[in-house]
């Protein structure tokens, strides 16, 4: 194991300069590029080619780092991200384009992106949409859809060109910067290098028992530095993200529940670490039969997984009004279907990582997460720590979608550092973050919808199963969220939605952008088309008729007299409705197997937890220089919450946005703004921002004995405020400043009116809902099943559009994911744990999609503001579906649409 | 010798002797294989060897060296026999796979999906070995590959060249290849054609192979003697005509999907041979 004798300098140049580190023989150029020479703008996300993320230009040709062995590139020439943003014209151009573009939301993948773009750049300066397609194919993107990214490279003309505005202007991301530039960290880029480790030892079964052997003598005979087993956990061995729901353990106990599931762990130098077989360690499994779908987790001979849960379902959810079994008696058409999904991955392209610390007795982590402040109570719980003891400082996130709400390294990190006493690092394998991390639910959906002879909804009657997996997670409030949004938009008088969550032994579904919702949208509007088809109406016509308006109440019995904006979302839809059909039509007439099919779906969901309490609180202050601070809690996960919370506060305050200084997030800094889930952080943040903000300009106003419409001015050491009366000044040197370095400040809290649901689930579950509708053209290849996304037409009632750049970059990344979802996505513990057999679309996969934006202002939205981050995805994979139906006939049931499935599909139609 | 990169064939196959040595060129499947915990100490890496990233052109042969990448191939001036190859590397992975992977280093992982198989199985191919005891020995690619990431390569031998015989110069060529997305994709099925017409538009020659649907793609040999005479235009291809397909159900796709999208696919391709 002499790998030090054998390592050899390997001399190149490196962004210009001459470098020559030292490389072991087969050692990745990624790594070294990383680790021993700094140069942290090269992001891995797959380690396989995957992903693209590590594109770097050697000899002027994009190649993966990951799969380049260093000493490769002796004697040539090396250019990452960061080289070519100091040096070349072409990367400088690109990285100005992409911020006028939004092109770069977490920026996880836009060191990939800006590298394979510079090469096509420099061969072709005016490239066409195919050309960028070509060269950017192998970089995969979670968040943007790709669109912004086509248009950045394109060098479409800009949606923002500055950082200056208020709420309702599209400026750039105020963080754009540092993430075109390449020097934002992200989890795995904080640590030092040559720190230590984790590596976590994991189950190969889906359900087994285990002996750990003599693990410590292994470790000392690797050379490591420590083994961390339950014995190590001081605190309670679970943990959870629901109140009375914290099941899931750090280290399983005896027995494992999935296959993935932690059982140890081990502490030491990276190369000792990267030389264990984890065969070999002496650890005896012994494999037990295990329940991988709800059906054989519900059978008598099912083992239960946890004690209370009987039958193993975790919990159910219920929602009923009217009397939903006459009305479906009395209907003049009903239909009914079964649908069915499988589990999709986040797939988000940064793996979970982080690094933790001691600092004077105190424990601190920085890791990539949605939730700090959970993850503080979290690790709280499990260290058995004063929370004061902790500190949770989060990295910037390449990308979350749900599953960076649950801890994941967290937990390990701190063990590991509290025991060793030394700093320690951690970042999940791409297989290991697929295997652990949550997923989206699987379902199983039964439902039955009526409709009278105007086509006005007649009884609606769901039933679903949700697989929750080993552990609680965000389980229940999937049950929960389900029932209450089942029936979409819609009127819909007579009501029953039951759901409930069961426990297998799969990897546990958690939180993933719409909870449930987007599963349980594919059945109902699935079946929306078909009771407008018997009904002989027009399915757009249909929808408009049955859709929620103000004063209308909800299934819940909530009434809102103000911002339901379905109407106008599918009136929106009108336009390209008609065209899109017509155009199908007449493409249908002249080809034999290619078909076009046009589809709708709407989407509505509430924003914010589910009748529970969450609010945020925002602190700002002025500090003596005249510098306007804000206290940014709400994590910004790519979605955009640091500018946007800011644009809110900057207009409360009467600023522009530009002109703010964030601090944060940190928990020893900045108040709690809740977790990023939910699509909360506009609404609920952006109250309190906004408030914050008020009661600043209400400080300053009082201090100056100004008027409410003063003009305020932020100068060197001088507060500046112009009324009617004229120019009055604060001198900000005379005021003491507090220990925040403040000599003005605000804080405020928002937690949204909500009321309880009673056990016939009615109630005020939220108080505001976004509502969206999106259409889909596709062509679907008949002979060989395959479809082809077109274009979408996407509305979506925002309330007021705080950044219409922004909105549109949700619209396409939620798209996006949406088309995963319906056409290619299904992650298959043991069988798709990477990102060559679990698929998400790549950029050629998404064709051009035209956002509509409606602003339906609600009265509880910060400047009328709705959340929006969820609403997306739940129409897009319905539409898609139902666009298939409209191009074959054929209805789809079981997801996803691949070719295979399809082609099976239109086969079984022509024999029928 | 831990990472060594000769300039020199001669000192290649030296080093190629030695236990437990591992050969690498783009690593585009050296890396993926890896398995935790995997030690890299062995490595020869070819890419730096004289000559083995060459594509020339000789009188009676068209010669890939072993390390040509496909970025190499797509850029390389061919007649149009080399299409259906040119279009295939195109669909390997990415750019990035594309600029990094070699032609040789596709054939020896010997993956049943490997995108450069059907068409050069189409091209009638060979294989050039080498070995410093044996010195080279010639092999028919479909003789070369015998199962799923099984090949004849000994265990001191380097692939140093895949050899095309001269193709008929009106020999055109077409590629299809299908999968659940657009670029970066394992295929589903494959299918590569060499067809060669008569003066009166009818197939003189043709060359049908197929990826993805058995352990080693294969030459469809019997369809291949069915089409000579056939209009072009006019194909119907049946279920017999792929008989010898053993394809399976993964989670790409099924088996009875794969033997339905390989008829179509087949004519496509002679398709887009003919109207190359």
């Amino acid at each position: 194991m002499n790998k030090a004798l054998s390592d050899t300098p390997v001399p190149f140049q490196l962004n210009g300069r001459e470098a020559a580190p030292l490389v072991a023989p087969g050692q990745r150029l990624s790594e070294v590029l990383r680790e021993s020479l700094s140069q942290r703008d090269v992001k891995i996300g797959c380690d396989a080619g995957d992903c693209g993320a590590c594109t770097v230009l050697i000899d002027g040709d994009p190649v993966c780092a990951c799969l380049t062995p260093a000493h490769q590139v002796a004697g040539r020439k090396v250019e990452t991200v960061q080289g070519l943003n100091a040096q070349d014209p072409v990367a400088t151009r690109l990285k100005q384009s992409f911020l006028d573009h939004g092109a770069a939301q977490c920026g996880i993948c836009t060191p990939g992106m800006i590298v394979s773009a510079v090469a096509l750049l420099r061969d072709v300066p005016a490239p066409t949409e195919t050309q960028v397609q070509d060269a950017l194919g192998g970089v995969l993107c979670r968040c943007t859809g790709y669109r912004k990214i086509i248009d950045a490279v394109m060098g479409a003309p800009a949606m923002a060109t500055e950082t200056a505005g208020q709420v309702g202007d599209a400026i750039q991301h105020l963080d754009g910067i540092e993430k075109v530039s390449a020097v934002v960290k992200y989890g795995d880029d904080v640590a030092p290098a040559g720190c230590l480790e984790v590596m976590v030892i994991r189950s190969p079964f889906a359900r087994a028992t285990f002996e750990i052997g003599d693990l410590e003598g292994f470790a000392q005979a690797a050379g490591l530095d420590a083994v961390l087993t339950v014995a190590d956990v001081p605190g309670q061995n679970c943990f959870g993200v629901i109140p009375g729901f914290e099941d899931q353990p750090v280290f399983a106990e005896r027995e494992t529940r999935f296959r993935g599931e932690a059982v140890a762990a081990l502490v030491g130098a990276r190369d000792a670490l990267r030389a264990i077989d984890p065969d070999v360690l002496p650890i005896v499994w012994t494999e037990l039969p295990a329940a991988q779908d709800m059906g054989a987790a519900q059978s008598v001979s099912a083992a239960q997984l946890h004690k209370g849960r009987n039958n193993n379902v975790m919990c159910t959810g219920f929602v009923t009004c009217g009397d939903p079994e006459a009305a479906l008696e009395r209907a003049h058409v009903t239909v009914e279907g079964r649908f069915q999904s499988g589990f999709v991955e986040h797939a988000y392209i940064e793996p979970e990582a982080g690094f933790a610390e001691l600092v004077d007795g105190r424990l601190e982590v920085h890791a990539c997460t949605q939730a700090p402040v959970m993850d503080l109570d979290g690790l709280s719980l499990v260290l058995g720590l004063d929370r004061a003891k902790i500190r949770v400082v989060p990295t910037a996130v390449g990308g979350g979608f749900g599953a960076k709400l649950d801890m994941s390294v967290q937990p390990y990190l701190a063990l590991a550092a509290i025991k060793t006493g030394k700093p320690v690092r951690l970042c999940y394998s791409r297989t290991e973050s697929m295997q652990s991390s949550t997923k989206r639910h699987p379902c199983d959906i039964t439902l039955r919808i009526g409709a009278d002879e105007d086509g006005k909804l007649c009884g609606f009657d769901f039933r679903g199963s949700f697989d929750t997996g080993a552990y609680a997670s965000w389980g229940p409030t999937v049950a929960n969220r389900v029932p209450v949004h089942a029936s979409g938009p819609y009127r819909v008088a007579d009501y029953v939605a039951q759901a409930k969550g069961v426990h297998t032994n799969n990897p546990p579904s958690g939180a993933f952008r719409g909870f449930g919702v987007p599963q349980s949208a594919i059945a109902q509007e699935s079946l929306f088309d078909e009771l407008a088809e018997k009904l002989g109406m027009d399915a757009l016509e249909f929808r408009i008729a049955n859709a929620l308006d103000n004063d209308v109440p909800t299934v819940c019995g909530q009434v809102f007299d103000q911002g339901v904006g379905i109407k106008s979302c599918l009136e929106a839809l009108r336009p390209a409705w008609d065209l899109e059909r017509a155009e199908a039509e007449g493409f249908n007439a002249r080809n034999e197997k290619l078909k076009r099919g046009v589809g709708i779906a709407s989407g509505w969901y509430g924003c914010g937890n589910t009748s529970l309490p969450n609010p945020s609180t925002i602190k700002c202050g002025i500090r003596a220089d005249g510098s306007v601070v804000l206290h940014q809690g709400a994590m910004d996960i790519g979605q955009g919450a640091n500018t946007v919370i800011t644009q809110i506060f900057a207009t409360a305050l009467g600023v522009e946005a530009g002109q703010i200084t964030r601090v944060g997030v940190d928990t020893d800094v900045t108040p709690d703004a809740g977790k990023t889930s939910a699509s909360r952080q506009t609404f609920v943040s952006g109250n309190a921002a906004r408030l914050s903000g008020k009661a600043l300009r209400a400080a300053i106003l009082e201090r100056l004995n100004v008027a409410e419409d003063a003009v305020l001015g932020f100068r060197d050491r001088e507060i500046h405020a112009t009324d009617a009366a004229g120019s009055h000044v604060l001198t900000l040197s005379a005021l003491a400043a507090d220990e925040d370095g403040f000599v003005l400040r605000a804080e405020e809290s928002y937690d949204p009116p909500t009321k309880p649901l009673d056990d016939n689930g009615q109630g005020h579950p939220y108080a505001q809902f976004g509502y969206a509708a999106h259409l889909a053209v596709v062509e679907v290849d008949t002979a060989l099943g395959i479809v082809r996304p077109v274009k979408f037409v996407a509305a979506h009632d925002v309330g007021q559009a705080i950044n219409p750049m922004l909105v549109e970059g949700q619209i396409h990344g939620g798209i996006a994911q949406g088309l995963g979802m319906a056409l290619m996505e299904e992650y298959i513990p043991g069988r798709t744990e990477n990102l060559h057999d679990y698929l998400i679309p790549t950029i050629g996969d998404i064709p051009p999609i035209e956002a509509i934006i409606i602003e339906e202002a609600d009265a509880h939205g910060p400047f009328g503001a709705k959340g929006l981050g969820e609403h997306v995805l739940i129409p897009t994979a319905p539409a898609l579906l139902n666009a298939i139906k409209h191009a074959t006939g054929v209805r789809l049931y079981k997801g996803p649409a691949t070719p295979s499935v399809v082609h099976e599909a239109l086969k079984k139609s022509v024999m029928q | 010798m831990a990472y060594s990169q000769p300039s020199l064939l001669s000192d290649a196959l030296c080093l190629r002797k030695q236990a437990g040595v591992r050969v690498i060129a783009g690593g585009t499947d050296f890396y993926p294989a890896l398995r935790p915990g995997e030690q890299t100490e062995n490595v020869l890496d070819i890419t730096r060897v004289g000559g083995l990233s060459d594509i020339k052109q000789t009188e009676d042969a068209t010669r890939f060296g072993a390390a040509a990448t496909w970025s190499n191939v797509v850029r390389a001036d061919l007649p149009a026999a080399f299409d259906a190859l040119k279009q295939a590397a195109r669909e390997v992975g990415s750019l990035q796979i594309q600029n990094a992977g070699t032609i040789a280093g596709n054939i020896c992982n010997a993956s049943p999906a490997a995108d450069g198989v059907p068409p050069l199985l189409a091209l009638n191919a060979e294989v050039e070995l080498a070995s410093a005891a044996r010195g080279t020995r010639i092999l028919p690619l479909g003789e070369f590959i015998t199962g799923v990431r099984q090949t004849v390569l000994r265990e001191d031998e380097l692939v140093t060249a895949i050899i095309v015989p001269k193709q008929h110069v009106r020999m055109t060529s077409g590629f299809e290849k299908l999968g659940s997305r657009r670029y970066l994709v394992i295929s589903i099925a494959m299918t590569a054609v060499n067809i060669l017409l008569d003066a009166q538009g009818k197939i003189a020659d043709a060359r049908v192979a197929v990826g993805s649907c058995s352990a080693v793609a294969q030459r469809l040999t019997a369809l291949e003697a069915r089409l000579i005479g056939q209009d072009p235009y006019k194909l119907r291809i049946s279920q017999d005509d792929i008989a010898s397909l053993t394809p399976i159900d993964d989670v790409r796709g099924a088996a009875s999907y794969r033997f339905d999208a390989v008829r179509h696919q087949v004519q496509r391709a002679i398709h887009k041979a003919v109207t190359s």
